[in-house]
């Protein structure tokens, strides 16, 4: 096997996204632990469902088997990974090493996150690094791509990623949210994947803003599975610029328990439909959280097949 | 204002833990402000050691214990005290706790954590603002610190845990980033955030900082 791959090729999801198609990506969540059986399974699982999937990188300030390695794992089953680098662990030599890895491995997609802090996670006496944030770190890649690092040296043998960034459509207020993801634009973000949408009303809003924003940008709606009235209740409480709107929760409540996964299943589908239908967004990107055994029938639910768009 | 609290006296007896004769030291400024070295800390301390069977050979209490010629004159003042003692007690920032440390070859024992520079925003209450970062940038962000305000740093505006104002590491805390937001329009300067800030530079002040006066009249014209 080559495990050196050098020449240029356009990751899947740049691909889809430039010849107008509607993209579908699921994400990866790495184990704590050498255990990586099921993640396997979930790889294989969804690697001819979705486009490509996300990998978390210490998710949530979760100590968690890496995400450059799981990305690489993923390339290796015939998936394709789009890798997130955050910057709460890595300092700008970190990042930029692990950049040069990536690419020499074959991932050409990442997605730059600057990271949660880490008192949400279990390392909680750990020292932050933040030594960048989301908006420098996409410079730092534009910078490699230009063949220096960002102590201003040149490369030898530079890299070219797929540029990706969050945007949180629900976030409280929104306007600082809006000028930062021009910054992040500006700074090189050629698409977006948003934080969980629900409210699929304000979500059509903060599109119509972002398209006057950039019509250039393309922009992937975030959607992440409904389980329980527990958790819904959790998420509005604890989880920043998260909203779960009165009707998905009743739907939810008024759900006998075995049918809550069901139900959010339906949820997720039917947001999917919307998506597509009124040609709200450019694709969606979902989040089942552990339940990744369930994305196939959320696709199927709402009618998605990716070898058939 | 260096912003000190006490540490547990239990962890301060393990510290002495073999001594018999302690010299306390406290500060007249800054951690007497904090409730952590002044004359009342320094008198319940003195009280509170003595009822362990310790014998406190003296307790002083000065401006700036962080002033090294300053700690070694007053040292000197209380020569017989100073030298009965078989370590130091230092009841301030670990600035002045290392003051002593050149004043003397005895042991020298923390009482308290040193925890930020802060501001005095009411009598108790105390709030970093800055966080010494070598390089100010606060022209740009309406006099409001992104380094320190901003639990993560960020120079180009708040991340998606900003909840209502409010920090995602802690709800009682302000996020910075909608401080500033906020300062800049009302300042009309929103063009100050959409600039792209690049890279700050960590290494403006290199640990450990050291600036020394360049001598006037040397050199130049
Ligand atoms: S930018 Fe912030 S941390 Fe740096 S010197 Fe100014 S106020 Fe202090
Ligand atoms: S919530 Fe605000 S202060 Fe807290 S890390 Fe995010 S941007 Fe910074």
């Amino acid at each position: 096997m080559t495990l050196l791959i050098k020449e240029h090729v356009k990751p899947a999801i740049q691909e889809i996204l430039q010849a107008g198609k509607f993209l579908v990506t699921g994400e990866i969540g790495p184990p704590k632990g050498t255990d990586i059986d099921e993640m396997i399974e979930h790889i294989h699982l969804l690697k001819d469902r979705v486009h490509a999937m996300n990998i978390t990188d210490n998710q949530s300030s979760v100590m968690r088997y890496p995400s450059l390695a799981t990305a690489i794992l993923i390339k290796e089953l015939g998936g394709e990974p789009n890798l997130q680098v955050t910057c709460r662990d890595r300092n700008r030599l970190a990042i930029e090493a692990d950049l040069l890895f990536a690419y020499t491995r074959g991932i050409r997609s990442v997605l730059c996150l600057t990271g949660d802090s880490i008192p949400v996670g279990d390392h909680k006496e750990a020292k932050a690094v933040f030594d960048c944030e989301s908006v420098q770190l996409l410079q730092l890649i534009r910078n490699m791509e230009e063949g220096r690092d960002s102590g201003g040296n040149e490369l030898k043998g530079g890299v070219q990623f797929f540029k990706g960034a969050i945007v949180t459509p629900e976030a409280i207020p929104i306007e600082p949210q809006m000028i930062k993801f021009e910054k992040k634009i500006e700074a090189g973000a050629q698409w977006f994947q948003t934080q969980a949408v629900y409210d699929m009303d304000n979500f059509k809003r903060f599109m119509e803003k972002a398209r006057e924003i950039s019509d250039k940008a393309y922009i992937c709606c975030g959607l992440v599975l409904l389980t329980s009235p527990g958790q819904i209740k959790y998420m509005n409480a604890n989880v920043p610029g998260v909203f779960v709107p009165e009707d998905l929760a009743r739907e939810m409540e008024d759900a006998p328990k075995e049918e809550r996964l069901s139900t959010g299943i339906r949820i997720m589908a039917r947001q999917i439909r919307q998506c597509i239908d009124e040609k709200l967004c450019d694709g969606v990107h979902i989040m089942a959280i552990g339940k990744e055994d369930v994305v196939p029938s959320i696709l199927e639910e709402a009618g998605v097949d990716i070898k058939k768009m | 204002m260096i912003i000190t609290t006490s540490k547990p006296f239990e962890e301060v007896l393990k510290e002495l833990e073999g001594e018999e004769k302690v010299f306390i030291v406290g500060c007249g400024l800054c951690a007497t402000t904090c409730e952590t070295g002044g004359e009342e800390q320094v008198a319940e301390m003195k009280a509170r050691l003595e009822a362990e069977g310790k014998t406190v050979t003296g307790a002083i209490i000065y401006d700036e214990v962080c002033h090294e010629l300053n700690t070694k004159r007053k040292f000197r003042e209380n020569k017989d005290a100073v030298e009965a003692a078989d370590s130091f007690l230092v009841m301030c920032c670990g600035a002045g706790v290392q003051s002593v440390r050149e004043s003397t070859e005895r042991a020298v024992h923390p009482a308290c954590n040193t925890v930020f520079l802060g501001n005095i925003q009411r009598h108790g209450h105390f709030m970093e603002k800055c966080s010494l970062c070598g390089e100010c940038v606060l022209e740009d962000f309406g006099a409001i610190c992104p380094v320190t305000r901003c639990h993560k740093g960020i120079l180009n505006g708040p991340c998606g845990g900003t909840d209502e104002g409010k920090c995602e590491t802690d709800k009682e805390k302000d996020c910075g980033w909608t401080l500033i937001y906020n300062q800049l329009e009302k300042m009309g300067k929103l063009d100050r955030f959409r600039k792209i800030y690049g890279l700050k530079n960590w290494q403006a002040n290199m640990k450990p900082g050291r600036v020394i006066f360049e001598k006037k009249g040397e050199g130049g014209e």
